[in-house]
Formats: C-alpha cells, sequence, structure tokens
C-alpha cells in the first residue's frame, strides 16, 4: 500500500449539484473515487490510497492534467486504487466530476 | 550413367510397400498407428503435423511423439501451429530435430527453452503464407499427417467447418509423391460434403477420440472494458467512417471484440449501417453476431471455424462460405490471401509499440511466432484494384511528384499501459534481445511501422500517413502513448501543432465525450446475450457458460 496526497490551487468554483459523488469499484484494475465539497482555502486536494506502490510521478502527471482542466476550489478527491491504468483513473474522475455537477432531482 | 527421375515416386512406393501390412483398403487401426508411422517415415524426412490454430491431429502427434528414436530421429518439422505439448516432446525425445513453423503461442515459453538447449535447429519463423509457399517451393512435407471430421470407406475426406491448413498441406505433400496419413473422429457410409478426394489420401485411422479443437476466438462481452468501450468508439468515428472501411479484418482479441459489438449501436446511431463493415475476412467472431443480425453484415470468409459457432454459420449461408451439405468450409490460405489483398483495413492489438511505430508480441523468454498478422497487418505492395478508403490512405501518404497509389489502412489499437502497468509504448522492443538470445537474424518485429497508418490509444488516433518526417512520425506517436514513458517525454508545443493539423486526432477532437464510453453501448453485455441474439443457433462452449 502506498498513499500519496497532491493539492493544486482552485481558480474555479464548483458549480451547483451534490454535496458529493461516488463512482467506481474497488476491484482489480479499477478505483473508487469519492469527490465532496469542502472548504479547502480555494484548493483541490486529493488523497490516494494505492495498492500498486511507485508510480507517485504517473499519479502526478495525471491529476496534474485533470486540474489543468478542471481548476476547482474546494474540492477533496479520495482514491482508493487497485491498479488502474491512468485511463481508468482520469475516466473515473470525469465520471466522478459529472455526477457531482448533476442537480439533484 | 543416366539419372533416374522419379526418386521421388520410387521413395513412395517403397514406403507405401513397408506399411502394406497395416493397411486394408487404406484404412489402419488406432492400434497400429505408431507401426504405420515407423514403417512409413524415414530418418531425415520432412514432415508436417498438422498443427492448425484451432483444430490438431492430436492423435497422430502423440503417436509421432511415441515412436522409436532409434528408428526416427532428424526429422524436419514444417507445420504452422506448434500448440499440443506432442508437438515439442518429438524434439525432447531426439525424433526431430529442424522446424519451420509460423506460431507456437501456448508452447512459446517451452520452445524457447528447447532452443536455449540446442534441442531445436529453427529453419525459420514464417507468417501462415509465406510457410504455405515454401510447402510448394522447397519445404514440401514428405509425409503429412493431418486431421479431419469423417472419412468414407474409399478414403475420401470431409473436414467440418474447421478445414483451416489441410487442402494446402494435402496437395503439396500428395502432388510431390508424398504420403498423406488422416485421422479422422469417425469413417461413415456417406459423406455430407468431400473436402479432400480420397486420391490424395494414403492412410485413414479412425482415432480413439475426436480431434482438439481451440475456441480461440471467443471473448466473453463481460470482460470489455469502458477504456475498449472508447477506444472502439474512437475507431469507428476516427477510422471506419472517415475512410469509408467497407472491407476489413480484425485480429484477436478484447480491443476488436468492441468495435465489433459498437457496429449495431454506436455505428448505427451515425448511420454507418450500409456504409461501413459490410465484407470480412474472419473467423466467425460470436461477437461479430449482433452485427449479423442487425444487418450490418453482408459476407463473412472464415480462416477456419470457432466452436459453437456451427448451427449459426449453417443458418446464415448468406453470410458464410457453406457447403451443399449447409456446413461451413474455411481456408486459411484463401482467407489469408483475402485479408491481404482484398481488405482495406486490419486492426490489432499487440503487446510494445516503438517510436518507429514497429510492432511485436516478443518477450525475452518467448519465442511466439507471427501466425498471419504481418500478410494482414501490411500494405500489399503488389494490389492494383482500387476503393475509396485504399484512395483516400494512399493519397495522404502521397508525397509530391510521387506515382499516386493506394495504401492500406494498417491499425495498431492498445490501451496506453497493459495489465499491471506494463507500458505499450516502449524505446526498444523486447524483440532485440529475444533475437539476440534464441540467435535469431531479425527481432521478430510483427508489423514494421512503415505499414503501420494509425495508431490509435485511448489518447487518440495518430495518423502517421500524414506524418512528413521521422522527427513528426515519432512525436505522433508519443503524442498518443499517454503518460508512459515515452509519453510523457513528448514535446508538447509539437504534439499540439500536430494536433493542429489532424495528425492526431484526440476524443474531444471527434466530438467523443469520454464520459459516454459506457459498456451499456455494447449490443451484448454477456455471453447469454450473444445466445439471445443467435436466436438460440449459438451454443458456446462450457468454459464461457456462465448461467
Amino acid at each position: 500500500m502506498e498513499t500519496l496526497r497532491f493539492r493544486f490551487d482552485g481558480r474555479q468554483a464548483l458549480p451547483a449539484g451534490e454535496h458529493h459523488a461516488l463512482v467506481g469499484v474497488v476491484a482489480s484494475g479499477n478505483l473508487e473515487v469519492l469527490l465532496e465539497r469542502l472548504p479547502l482555502d480555494g484548493a483541490m486536494e486529493i488523497h490516494i490510497v494505492t495498492a500498486a506502490r511507485g508510480f507517485g510521478e504517473i499519479w502526478q502527471a495525471v491529476l496534474g492534467d485533470f486540474a489543468a482542466r478542471h481548476p476547482l476550489r474546494d474540492l477533496r478527491i479520495s482514491i482508493n486504487d487497485v491498479g488502474a491504468t491512468p485511463a481508468v483513473v482520469s475516466l473515473r474522475l470525469s465520471q466522478a466530476l459529472e455526477a457531482l455537477q448533476e442537480s439533484a432531482p | 550413367m543416366t539419372r533416374e527421375w522419379n526418386d521421388l515416386a520410387q521413395g513412395r512406393s517403397r514406403r507405401l510397400a513397408r506399411a502394406a501390412g497395416f493397411a486394408q483398403a487404406r484404412q489402419v487401426r488406432a492400434e497400429d498407428a505408431v507401426a504405420l508411422l515407423e514403417a512409413v517415415i524415414e530418418p531425415g524426412d520432412r514432415v508436417c503435423l498438422e498443427g492448425n490454430n484451432q483444430k490438431q491431429a492430436d492423435f497422430l502427434a502423440q503417436c509421432l511423439a511415441q515412436a522409436d528414436p532409434q528408428r526416427l530421429h532428424d526429422l524436419h518439422m514444417v507445420q504452422s501451429v506448434l500448440s499440443l505439448p506432442a508437438h515439442l516432446d518429438v524434439f525432447e525425445r531426439g525424433i526431430a530435430r529442424r522446424l519451420d513453423f509460423s506460431f507456437s503461442g501456448p508452447q512459446a515459453t517451452r520452445l524457447a527453452g528447447l532452443v536455449a538447449e540446442n534441442r531445436i535447429e529453427i529453419g525459420a519463423i514464417h507468417t501462415y503464407l509465406e510457410l504455405f509457399g515454401r510447402y510448394f517451393v522447397d519445404l514440401t512435407p514428405r509425409v503429412a499427417l493431418v486431421t479431419a471430421q469423417a472419412a468414407d470407406r474409399d478414403g475420401n475426406l470431409y473436414t467440418g467447418p474447421n478445414t483451416e491448413d489441410t487442402p494446402v498441406i494435402v496437395e503439396a505433400t500428395a502432388f510431390r509423391s508424398g504420403i498423406v496419413i488422416a485421422q479422422v473422429n469417425e469413417i461413415v457410409e456417406r459423406l455430407p460434403r468431400v473436402d479432400i478426394p480420397a486420391g490424395w489420401v494414403d492412410f485413414v485411422i479412425a482415432a480413439p477420440r475426436p480431434n482438439h479443437i481451440e475456441p480461440l476466438f471467443t471473448r466473453d462481452p463481460a470482460q470489455i472494458s469502458e477504456i475498449q468501450v472508447l477506444m472502439a468508439m474512437l475507431a469507428i468515428k476516427g477510422i471506419y467512417a472517415e475512410y469509408g472501411v467497407d472491407r476489413l479484418n480484425h485480429g484477436i482479441g478484447f480491443d476488436t471484440a468492441a468495435i465489433e459489438l459498437l457496429l449495431p449501436t454506436y455505428a448505427e446511431s451515425l448511420g454507418l449501417k450500409g456504409k461501413i463493415c459490410r465484407h470480412w475476412a474472419l473467423n466467425p467472431h460470436p461477437a461479430l453476431i449482433p452485427a449479423i443480425e442487425s444487418g450490418f453484415v453482408q459476407s463473412v470468409h472464415s480462416f477456419g471455424s470457432e466452436l459453437g459457432m456451427e448451427r449459426y454459420v449453417a443458418a446464415r449461408s448468406d453470410v458464410f462460405f457453406t457447403g451443399a451439405d449447409g456446413s461451413m468450409r474455411s481456408n486459411r490460405a484463401l482467407s489469408q490471401t483475402a485479408g491481404l489483398y482484398a481488405c482495406d483495413l486490419f486492426i490489432g492489438s499487440t503487446l510494445q509499440i516503438d517510436l518507429q511505430g514497429n510492432s511485436s508480441t516478443a518477450t525475452r523468454d518467448r519465442i511466439a511466432g507471427f501466425g498471419g498478422a504481418p500478410n494482414m497487418g501490411s500494405d500489399a505492395r503488389g494490389r492494383r484494384h482500387a476503393s475509396a478508403a485504399w484512395l483516400k490512405a494512399g493519397a495522404e501518404a502521397a508525397r509530391p511528384g510521387e506515382m499516386p497509389r493506394g495504401r492500406k489502412l494498417v491499425v495498431q489499437m492498445v490501451e496506453t499501459f497493459r495489465e499491471h502497468m506494463a507500458p505499450a509504448f516502449v524505446d526498444r522492443l523486447d524483440a532485440w534481445e529475444l533475437a539476440e538470445r534464441a540467435k535469431l537474424p531479425l527481432p521478430p518485429v510483427m508489423i514494421y511501422g512503415d505499414d503501420v497508418s494509425h495508431v490509435l490509444t485511448e489518447e487518440g488516433i495518430a495518423n502517421l500517413l500524414l506524418c512528413r518526417t521521422a522527427e513528426e512520425r515519432e512525436q505522433a506517436i508519443r503524442g498518443v502513448a499517454g503518460y508512459t514513458a515515452v509519453g510523457l517525454q513528448r514535446d508538447r508545443r509539437m504534439v499540439e501543432n500536430l494536433r493542429d493539423r489532424g495528425v492526431i486526432r484526440r476524443p474531444d477532437d471527434l466530438g467523443i465525450r469520454t464520459r459516454d464510453a459506457s459498456r451499456d453501448l455494447l449490443a451484448a453485455r454477456t455471453v447469454k446475450d450473444l445466445v439471445r441474439w443467435s436466436g438460440g443457433l449459438y451454443d458456446p462452449p462450457k468454459r464461457f457458460r456462465h448461467w
């Protein structure tokens, strides 16, 4: 197990929607992503627990690109990873973001 | 001194005379099979032991492996596929010494070990068409051990849906004074049809059990990932629609199964029915059933069959090649020719791609061979007939002042990382190391970079036809290599420039939203769905039945 933390300064406020969103599953080659709206001094904080050690640089690159595409303020992202590829990580992040922005019925 | 001009025929008579005691009207009892082989084969003979991609002359393989190495030794095996343990037992026991082959999938690791111990001398590793070609030039079998579904009392053979390599092997052997021995599942009064005429067959043995057939082309839709759905969307919208790909071959695997399962849904929603994917050189993939049922597919010619597809194929004779008896007729040599010369596109997966676009499935400890992919996945430079897709690809690749010509579309489709984060993009292929270890004359490259027209990953499509320099080509490949080391080292400015020119197209550029890549787009999400689509005609092998 390895734990990684990243923090990016945000520039955009999150559009209205749910308070939190959970997508994905904890299964081999997959991951679970939890997004929560929290007051974080305008930052996006990402907390990762991963089964695959030694891929910090790739996480940094994947999440850096995500933060550049979506420089969001006051968002916490918690990830439970079981060896997902970067493609799956990016897909889950964008699915989670979409779910968070869905307006409540 | 005058020369005899019929040594081969005399050798044949000698062998037949030695075997006379074992045969009654060409039929030999299974218990006499080893003795028959010892009587007919001579040391140093070239022997073809029919090992196909799917069906195997497994009884004859075991009999040959049981032969006495004092009597049978130094044989030269010329066979397309090494798939059974017995195929290598003949080398381990000292019966055979030299090997010319095409593909060794399941035996690749053991083969590499035997080569390293100098127990096997490899003549060459071929593609199917090359090996079949050499059967008629300098590697004609002296004795061919083949397999068929059934024989009649005269020795005519019915191969059933899995004809595969049998016609090419038997033709080469029989017409050069060789000996043909067939194992059959049953001997019947009347065959459904004759696939190999009795005059080309010397001995028939009813094997104690049916020949082994491997369901190689069945992919369970339940295992297709969302990333594979995304890549299939990119292939359909970014390549099939763009070029109007109407005649094609798909490689084996989940990536291409995803494309097949998106035809009745995603491709149909883009209005592509009747415009793409009508004619195929393809084994009867169960994943193609929904596309066939929804009217996408007009014709399919197959290299071999697929277990469980027999009744479905027989009931769809408008689509598949079938005999008057109703059952399928396949033919590897002819379908490979169709894939090479009559198709506009090949798309397949691979293990590694380097910065020139060369791709390889070789790893340092396995000698897996080539099979048919290099022929499918190459620009057929001898092709002369034009089609819209071929002309468009050719125009994209054209340099000013050159004679206009067409180009085949050869697409390599890979996720940037495989399982366990193994990168698909590398600076140097493992093929180099294998070549050194196994003393191969060249690194075993499956598809050469200059034959590849597009590299497709979840990051987008790199159109290599539009690259004008080696550097552009390298950056185009890096540009779709994602977060692999090779991808992270891209020149970002140059990659953006290639994107502006349409050399690289991201999902966004094609109007594809990544988050729309859902398994809900698959026309069938389970094997059971495929059975339903087939109206109950598809009968999947037990290992694929989860209900």
